[in-house]
């Protein structure tokens, strides 16, 4: 078997187009989900918008969820803050199970 | 290779009709989006959903794949040993499947349903495509940085159209400080020259519960630790550290341990929080201490619960 080794770096601070080719989505998509608050870019225009962090990780999310479920925006942003709550909630509960 | 039922993937009859085919995916879908479904084999079940519907929700690939399955000797089923029967058409050349396009599924669907499309041979002269997958990586692992090898299987179709799946290896070296969700970009190595993604995932840890770059511990202490207070010794994925027990300290207390969450710039923290844990009394010379401590510290912790304590 082949093995290769390759440079990996990690990805972050990406410009609007550079977005939409990670998520192989098009940019008045995410256009969209930046007006519903779902991301929230660094910078004032678009031209400067800068996604950073776990912006990027919920964009790969909206888009997986579009792709494979057909949610529309208002759900992505519905159930990315639902997702999110019960994040925070497993821990909580994973506690009182064990006692 | 292991005979695949997509009708019992899918939880439907080999007589559904296509509109309940197209409901019972949907459903499943939903049920195991790896997004949304934490369990461990969501993943898989989601794929093996998704490769289903790509066969029953088309006329001729459904019929092409009942064909076979009247075909199909029983003793074969499950036994991972599945051989297409001979007279398999090759003209059944499907092309684009999967949600993502570049996708790979089971063997058997694969070899069945992709023989001649797709695959490595006709992607030889195709634009350089990005692929995307995921990596588990342990709470340690980001806190040190890693190499992993990356077993990737992959269809490849050798000059007389046969598919045969390929493994190829990478060696994968991960980051310090990469926190759930994050990805890692390793060029060149998706299809055709593109990209490969690697999406981030920790696998659970049993001491510690990660948010973003900052660690969760509960952290047991002595009756007697809480009350004195003083330095206990707490493990971290960095090393033991010191840990400085205000006196009188509650169960639930968080104490902040700046700094010592995973690396970065601002690097995360660790948050303990304290639980006092009770010994199991055994002697006599112990019961004693607990007697003196009824006698000599007058404590009522139901005083706030109201009603006659008396």
């Amino acid at each position: 078997m082949k093995k290769t080794i390759s440079r990996s770096d990690v990805v972050d601070a990406l410009s609007l187009s550079e977005l939409c080719q990670f998520c192989q989505a098009d940019e008045a998509w995410v256009i969209e989900l930046v007006e519903h608050g779902v991301l929230d870019p660094q910078g004032h225009t678009v031209e400067t918008w800068r996604f950073v962090g776990v912006g990027i990780s919920r964009a790969k999310k909206a888009r997986r969820l579009n792709r494979d479920l057909g949610v529309n925006i208002a759900g992505i942003a519905l159930v990315l803050d639902l997702l999110e709550e019960r994040e925070s909630i497993m821990p909580r509960l994973a506690k009182h199970e064990v006692m | 290779m292991e005979y695949k039922d997509y009708y019992s993937v899918l939880g439907v009859a080999r007589s559904a009709s296509a509109e309940e085919i197209k409901k019972a995916f949907r459903k499943a879908a939903r049920k195991y989006h790896p997004d949304i479904n934490q369990e461990k084999d969501a993943e898989v079940r989601f794929k093996d959903v998704n490769e289903a519907y790509e066969v029953l929700k088309d006329p001729e690939r459904r019929a092409a794949y009942d064909r076979l399955g009247n075909a199909s000797p029983d003793g074969a089923q499950g036994q991972g040993r599945y051989q297409p029967p001979p007279d398999w058409d090759q003209r059944h050349s499907f092309s684009g499947a999967g949600p993502d396009g570049n996708e790979h599924f089971s063997d058997f669907f694969e070899t069945l349903f992709r023989r001649g499309a797709g695959g490595e041979g006709s992607r030889r002269h195709a634009p350089p495509t990005d692929s995307h997958g995921r990596i588990e990586i342990t709470i340690e692992e980001s806190y040190n940085g890693a190499e992993r090898t990356l077993s990737l299987r992959e269809p490849v179709m050798d000059p007389n159209g046969t598919i045969s799946m390929k493994d190829r290896n990478i060696l994968v070296h991960v980051p310090k400080g990469v926190v759930q969700g994050q990805s890692i970009r390793l060029s060149g190595q998706g299809g055709s020259g593109g990209d490969l993604f690697l999406e981030i995932t920790f696998a659970a840890h049993p001491v510690f519960h990660l948010a973003g770059k900052d660690l969760y511990v509960d952290l047991p202490i002595t009756p007697w630790e809480a009350a004195l207070g003083g330095k206990v010794v707490m493990p971290t994925p960095s090393g033991r550290v010191d840990l400085n027990i205000p006196s009188n300290a509650r169960t639930g207390q968080k104490l902040r341990l700046n700094g010592k969450g995973l690396p970065g710039k601002p690097a995360g923290n660790i948050y303990a929080t304290l639980k006092i844990v009770n010994p199991k009394v055994e002697t006599d010379d112990q019961r004693a201490l607990f007697k003196r401590m009824v006698k000599e510290m007058p404590f009522d912790p139901r005083a706030h619960l109201g009603g006659d304590q008396k």
